[in-house]
């Protein structure tokens, strides 16, 4: 098997029922695996939540976790999305100092990132960015001489590109 | 009918085929044992003496008759004393449902007495757990709960009942058929023909197997696939039994403490073909030196199985008895007179290591030992050996005997030794090797079967579950508990003997527990012995009295399980004999 260390993505689509987070995971920290991001929501159908789930490790470990969660009974399917075929996004919501000094960085980098500022006061400034990691990232580091006061930011959530679909919610 | 919640958990057991409920009563259970009052003609209930002996006999009774065991449970310290039985059975793949009481719904959540997530405690050692919140989804969450259990590989289903649920009130029809497990998966061909290639083109093959074989009914085609192939087989603990203890094809048990011959025999085979077992480390020891000389087929009815521990060649997900019969079709028949003949060599090295270990017991360092000897005054040669004690019993016993163990020495002298015979009369705790397992376990197996029931326990995991007793006695159940009493942790002892400087730290028991009056006192029959002459003695008595007799065996404290694999060792590690 190959050894070297890679990021996953997956999707996993569970029944929409209280305790199926905890149930997947539980089972990540039970069986020694690492979670980097996990996203949940509703799905187009009430029935089901999709989980996106982020980590990183060798092939071995990707298959122990696919097969570890198909053992659960509230999980549906399972999917290994491929970064270059799959539409990949991160919201984040920071919040930085609103000052004479920094405004002009402030505004030429939300302008540059397309970013948006969605709460603007005398003291604070709230800035909306969705992207890729990398770019959230980026955006992260620019504005750390700015003086970030706080910060949030959701993970990763991702699609497919084209018609592959997770098959279950149909 | 409009029925109670409490009623409906009774009237859907009863569909789901189950007959016999263990299980403690209290508070948040009593509307269920109300009905279980009302339905006590159709609906067995066994009351333990601790909810855990409840679980681990609920455990004993799927074990012996492959049904689904059910244990029942009131919340908070009620649910929590399952919860080493539950994951007794997890460990070992045992289809359990446990049913536990809980604190009305509007109560969850602000810590009421007797309260506690008994779902988010079991949620990793279950398949799968429920809490009932509504009523109309009862009776489909408990078949569901059987269908789980009992589909796939095995394992315990909790369901919790909040006690507003147990006394609300919603139509119920019993359904005419227990429900059907999931469909069976099957091997893919393709594998399989890949599997006979590798068979048929290796030299030397070894059938590697575990509890699988139990569980998938596939002893019989275990054995013709075996004959066919002309393969020599191991087991995992948890396969003993599959194969009758004297199939000349069979070697024992492997791994830390199996046979020399077995573990030797797998080393040397060129394929290991690995038959619903999941290479557990206590069976492979070292995982980089294990698999160093062979390849492996490895096909489990559990897909998570497979590459877990140990990488396999090639890897076909399964049902195991439809896996073995298929495979044993396509492959061809065959002789391997040269393998064999090494085969031979190697029971005849494991009957000299054996004998070796044996002879050179003595003498002991008796002096200096610091265990309060009850074997004191009797000479060496006469004191009751290990082996002694099992073959005794077993001559005694009645063939079709269902023989449980507890956990320790006097289990691995009880798998590498007694003759067993049939699939599902071997019960013992492999996975989460939990001492105190054996006497509740040994109730739920007399109870299922009606069988003569025999114990192997040790004065150390018997101290751990002894109050069982008192339900053995109750319920008159023909089980003999034969206590290898060597006044140590003997297990733990002898690995500080190797390699802890003989620092018998906390191992010593020197209690002063009389294992005869105890067993009087909860009104069973007791009696003690130190040689062989009077354990054939006691067995003749034990063995015709009816009820729980109790054996005490005076066992000496440095007594060793041989051969033994050093932690993280290897085959090449092996001990045999202790000079």
């Amino acid at each position: 098997m190959d050894n070297t260390e890679n990021k996953y993505i997956i999707a996993v689509l569970v029944a929409n029922i209280s305790g199926v987070l905890s149930r997947v995971s539980g089972m990540f920290t039970r069986r020694g695996f690492n979670i980097d991001s996990l996203t949940v929501g509703e799905t187009e159908s009430s029935g089901f939540s999709r989980i996106t789930i982020a980590f990183r490790g060798d092939d071995d470990i990707k298959e122990r976790i696919l097969q570890q969660l198909q053992k659960l009974h509230d999980v549906r399917e399972v999917e290994v999305l491929r970064a270059e075929e799959t539409v990949i996004r991160e919201l984040l919501l920071l919040k930085v100092r609103n000052k004479s000094e920094t405004r002009q960085d402030i505004m030429t980098a939300v302008e540059i990132f397309r970013s948006k500022i969605v709460d603007y006061s005398a003291t604070a400034l709230v800035c909306e960015l969705t992207g890729e990691s990398s770019k959230i990232d980026a955006f992260i580091e620019l504005m750390k001489p700015c003086g970030i006061m706080e910060m949030c930011r959701t993970g990763l959530v991702a699609v497919e590109r084209g018609e592959s679909c997770l098959k279950t919610v149909k | 009918m409009l029925i109670s919640g409490a009623r409906i958990v009774v009237e859907t057991l009863i569909e789901q085929g189950c007959d016999t409920v263990f299980g403690y009563p209290g508070g948040q259970v009593i509307n269920i044992y109300d009905e279980l009052y009302n339905a006590s003609d159709r609906l067995r209930h066994v009351t333990s003496a601790h909810e855990q002996g409840a679980a681990h006999a609920a455990d004993g009774y799927a074990r012996t008759t492959g049904k689904v065991g059910v244990v029942l449970a009131t919340s908070g310290p009620g649910a929590t004393n399952l919860v080493t039985g539950i994951a007794t059975a997890f460990l070992d793949s045992v289809p359990m449902v446990a049913i536990t009481g809980n604190v009305a719904c509007d109560l969850i959540g602000r810590d009421s007495f007797q309260e506690v997530d008994i779902v988010g405690i079991t949620m990793p050692i279950t398949k799968h757990n429920f809490i009932v919140k509504d009523i109309e989804e009862l009776a489909d969450i408990l078949r569901m709960a059987f269908k789980i259990a009992k589909s796939g590989r095995p394992g315990p289903v909790l369901v919790d009942i909040p006690k507003d649920v147990q006394t609300a009130r919603c139509e119920f029809e019993p359904k005419a058929q227990p429900v059907i497990p999931y469909p069976i998966i099957y091997a893919a061909e393709n594998k399989l023909n890949k599997a006979a290639q590798m068979i048929d083109s290796c030299e030397r093959p070894y059938i590697y197997f575990g509890g699988g074989i139990i569980s998938g009914k596939a002893s019989e085609a275990l054995i013709a696939f075996a004959e066919k192939i002309d393969a020599p087989m191991g087991c995992s603990l948890m396969g003993l039994s599959a194969v009758p203890y004297d199939h000349p094809k069979f070697l024992g048990m492997q791994g830390m403490h199996g046979h020399y011959a077995s573990s030797k025999a797998e080393d040397e085979a060129d394929l290991v073909i690995a038959l619903g077992v999941r290479f557990s480390d206590r069976a492979t020891g070292n995982k980089q030196r294990f698999a160093k000389n062979f390849r492996i087929i490895h096909i489990d009815i559990d897909g998570a199985e497979l590459h877990k521990n140990i990488t396999a060649d090639l890897a076909i997900k399964g049902d195991i008895l439809d896996a073995v019969e298929r495979l044993t079709a396509m492959v061809e028949q065959r002789n391997n007179p040269e393998w064999q003949a090494r085969i031979a060599e190697l029971r005849e090295e494991e009957n000299e290591r054996t004998q070796s270990a044996l002879s050179h017991r003595y003498p002991k360092d008796c002096e200096n030992c610091s265990v309060s000897c009850q074997n004191a005054g009797i000479p060496a040669s006469e004191r009751l050996l290990p082996y002694d004690i099992i073959d005794t019993v077993s001559a005694a016993a009645p063939e079709d005997s269902i023989i449980v163990t507890d956990v320790g020495q006097h289990q691995m002298w009880t798998a590498q030794r007694y003759p067993l015979r049939k699939p599902r009369t071997f019960l013992t705790s492999g996975g989460l090797g939990t001492m105190g397992y054996g006497l509740g376990a040994a109730v739920g197996a007399g109870i299922a079967t009606g069988k003569q029931t025999v114990l192997f326990t040790s004065d150390g995991s018997f101290g751990m579950d002894l109050n069982e007793l008192a339900t053995a006695v109750t319920n008159e159940i023909p089980l003999v508990i034969v206590i290898m009493n060597n006044g140590v942790l003997g297990m733990v002892r002898q690995l500080q003997t190797l390699f802890f400087n003989k620092h018998y730290s906390g191992t010593t028991l020197d209690r002063r527990t009389d294992h005869v009056k105890l067993a009087e006192a909860f009104g069973a029959y007791g009696i003690r012995c130190s040689t062989k002459e009077q354990l054939r003695d006691a067995c003749a008595k034990a063995f015709s009295c009816g009820g729980p007799a109790v054996i005490d065996c005076i066992v000496d404290c440095d007594e060793f399980v041989l051969p033994l694999l050093p932690p993280g060792g290897s085959i090449d590690n092996i001990i045999t004999e202790i000079k």
